[in-house]
């Protein structure tokens, strides 16, 4: 199972990110290898589609849980159609490595 | 060239039965059945169960108004090969994804979505607490507060 994670700085201590398609950073967490890496989001300048593109890299990096502050209007029904689940935490000013823990931990 | 990719239709939810058996006649149990696609029963339902024209029910099934049409024709056209020639239906197969449903965990308090209507998997994601619930689009209080949730 993989998580990906929004991220608003190149580090676990960094704040998760409150925008899923132009987030800063996406940190990719392998719940079976514990392992994670950071990509900085390709998509993050561009003027448009910036959420379904992210939605491909991530569908093609097998990732099927994705953590976020908030996700965009027209996301919903792609993520659905790829059986991709959204996960949106109560507190926005979590960090990433709080959501690690308690993925781990679950 | 391949051939364009199809674009998953939205189903709201499986129909109760799997099939239908046509009475009486002859051998009718031995001849093959029809396969009624999910998305054709899907495109029945909306439009003569719920009353929708095409338009509405294409925006319901995220595909276009001639695409839905198309569906739509395909069903009936099954049927009635079924019907007039005592074949069994069976609703099963095609290209569909189901409408996911924002659940809510009682202990982290944390809004997800639930893409696989297949299972029954209301276990939060993040903690792992059983004590979750739907919620339904008619609470007063309900949606994630982000724009995804309609």
């Amino acid at each position: 199972m993989k998580y990906a994670i929004t991220s608003r700085g190149k580090s676990l201590d960094a704040r998760i990110d409150i925008h899923f398609g132009r987030c800063e950073y996406i940190v990719i967490y392998d719940l079976e290898t514990k392992g994670w890496e950071f990509i900085p989001n390709p998509y993050k300048e561009l003027d448009e589609g910036v959420g379904p593109m992210l939605v491909e890299l991530l569908h093609e990096k097998g990732i099927s849980r994705i953590v976020s502050g908030s996700f965009g209007i027209n996301i919903k029904d792609l993520l659905d159609s790829k059986h991709m689940q959204m996960i949106i935490p109560k507190d926005n000013n979590i960090s990433v490595s709080s959501i690690i823990e308690m993925i781990e931990n679950r | 060239m391949p051939p364009r990719s199809r674009t998953p239709r939205k189903v709201a939810k499986l129909p109760v039965i799997k099939g239908f058996k046509p009475y009486g006649g002859v051998l009718a149990e031995k001849k093959r059945a029809i396969k009624l696609l999910l998305e054709e029963y899907e495109a029945l339902r909306l439009c003569d169960y719920d009353h929708m024209n095409h338009q509405k029910a294409a925006e319901a099934m995220g595909v276009s108004r001639p695409t839905f049409t198309r569906i739509y024709a395909s069903a009936l056209e099954k049927i009635a090969r079924s019907f007039v020639l005592g074949h069994r239906i069976m609703i099963e197969g095609g290209h569909v994804y189901f409408d996911s449903q924002w659940c809510f965990c009682k202990m982290c308090e944390c809004k997800f979505s639930n893409p696989s209507k297949r299972e029954e998997d209301h276990t939060c994601p993040l903690c792992g607490s059983l004590d979750t619930s739907p919620m339904m689009k008619t609470d007063s209080n309900s949606g994630c507060g982000s724009n995804a949730c309609r």
